[in-house]
């Protein structure tokens, strides 16, 4: 393979916005490098790839790099359209792909974070807007498989935080707002989504998820 | 069958100039429904009951929500004119990337400015113009973000050139001096016909805005 057409992820390992690149690019079979930036310490390699933002995760492709992890999701479909799609075709179904994927990234990801770990006078507001935020993706989510229908889409991958790091960061902060009796299709979903051959490849384990993210954070009962 | 367009908006939103802007580029004939933001319809609230927020393009009675998602739907509706994206992948990368910019980095700083006073009006100006000098680096000596023609990116930040004048008036300070070259892109833009028929007297906005400052008791 010509080395300009390989493709390079910078990335780090606990990170569910690193992680969409990966997945996306396992389900279309795309090979790639993978290489780990460092937590705490941006990599003199992420501060050329990504002047701007300075943060993973950034592909690399054709000696170009591309940041911001939606951004370079639509990227991969753009550039390698023969394989698994992660985009409807039609336009209409699209636009309620990227609603919803920005809906997941900008509104309930930020208030589940600020709930679990935000300044202690806002995390009763933040739970608040978190529940609600996951009420209305457990409806949009129905009973379909996943968001995508019959297949991963693109508002799964950008759910991947809910799929799998929520249950850990709940587990490690003491706050519990999704449960499985308030959501059972998200919690199905969860389900499926992590059995995912492609998508189990690239988790990050487990355990070793619940221990950065404490000695991050801390918990709700240790502040 | 024909095309029923209805755009739910409000005269001075950038955000929803950014959708009219992009349905006038294509040609599109549409209808405007203007909405009293403090006194929402309940056609605004159906259609866009998780944001409640304009601009919310009705196409055939299905509605899309959030400004540059509206743009990019039009331009994947309406392909066969004036594409708003470019077709390469890694432009089309770039172009979104730059509008996620645009939308993080401007918008706090730009709210806040005439939101706020002293120091937390001195640092929204102090964010706003930093975000304007990386922007104005990435324009580079191209009349347009989109290289020669207009694009998407030129789309989401004349939203906010709209606001420039009243932006200025209220935080006591010039955009030109700071950013000369990003300046003479946002007159080209503002001189676009399909910008002028978008965008209402900078004066109105101005208006409007000591308006709302005085509603903010500022």
């Amino acid at each position: 393979m010509n080395q300009d057409e390989q493709v390079k992820v910078l990335g780090l390992w606990g990170s569910p916005f690193s992680k969409r690149v990966e997945i996306v690019l396992k389900l279309k079979g795309i090979p790639y490098e993978y290489i780990e930036d460092v937590y705490g310490n941006k990599s003199p390699m992420l501060l050329k790839y990504n002047p701007i933002h300075k943060k993973v995760p950034v592909l690399v492709h054709n000696g170009r790099s591309i940041a911001e992890s939606l951004v370079i999701v639509e990227y991969i479909e753009d550039t390698w359209k023969t394989s698994y799609m992660i985009l409807p075709q039609d336009p209409y179904e699209r636009a309620m792909a990227r609603f919803w994927a920005k809906y997941v990234d900008e509104k309930v990801m930020v208030a589940m974070w600020k709930a679990c770990w935000g300044p202690k006078s806002e995390r009763e507001k933040e739970t608040k807007e978190a529940y609600e935020g996951l009420k209305y993706l457990e409806k949009e989510l129905g009973d379909k498989h996943f968001f995508g229908g019959e297949t991963i889409g693109f508002v799964d991958i950008a759910a991947d935080f809910i799929g799998y790091w929520l249950g850990i960061v709940q587990e490690a902060s003491g706050v519990t707002i999704m449960t499985a009796e308030e959501f059972p299709n998200l919690q199905r979903w969860s389900k499926e989504f992590i059995s995912n051959n492609f998508i189990k490849e690239v988790l990050p384990p487990k355990q070793k998820l619940a221990t950065l993210l404490k000695a991050q954070f801390g918990s709700v009962t240790s502040d | 069958m024909a095309d029923e367009v209805i755009l739910l908006d409000y005269w001075p939103s950038p955000f929803g100039a950014r959708a009219r802007i992009a349905l006038r580029e294509k040609g599109v004939e549409f209808e405007t429904r203007e909405e009293n933001l403090r006194d929402k319809s309940p056609l605004l609230l159906q259609m866009n009951p998780i944001h409640k927020k304009i601009p919310v393009l009705i196409h055939n009675g299905k509605p899309v929500c959030e400004s540059m998602n509206v743009v990019q739907y039009i331009d994947e509706v309406w392909s066969d004119r004036n594409p708003i994206l470019p077709s390469d992948p890694y432009q089309r990368a770039q172009a979104r990337f730059w509008v996620d910019f645009v939308d993080t980095k401007l918008f706090e700083p730009a709210d806040k400015l005439w939101q706020t006073k002293g120091e937390e009006q001195e640092t929204a100006k102090k964010d706003y113009i930093e975000a304007l000098k990386i922007l104005e680096s990435e324009l580079g000596d191209k009349p347009y973000f989109g290289g020669d023609t207009f694009g998407f990116v030129d789309i989401a930040m004349t939203g906010y050139y709209s606001w420039f004048e009243a932006s200025e008036k209220l935080g006591n300070f010039s955009i030109e001096p700071e950013c000369p070259i990003l300046m003479a892109s946002a007159k080209r833009c503002l001189q676009r016909e399909s910008v002028v028929k978008s965008l209402h007297d900078s004066e109105k906005i101005l208006e409007l805005a000591y308006q709302l400052r005085k509603i903010y008791c500022v």
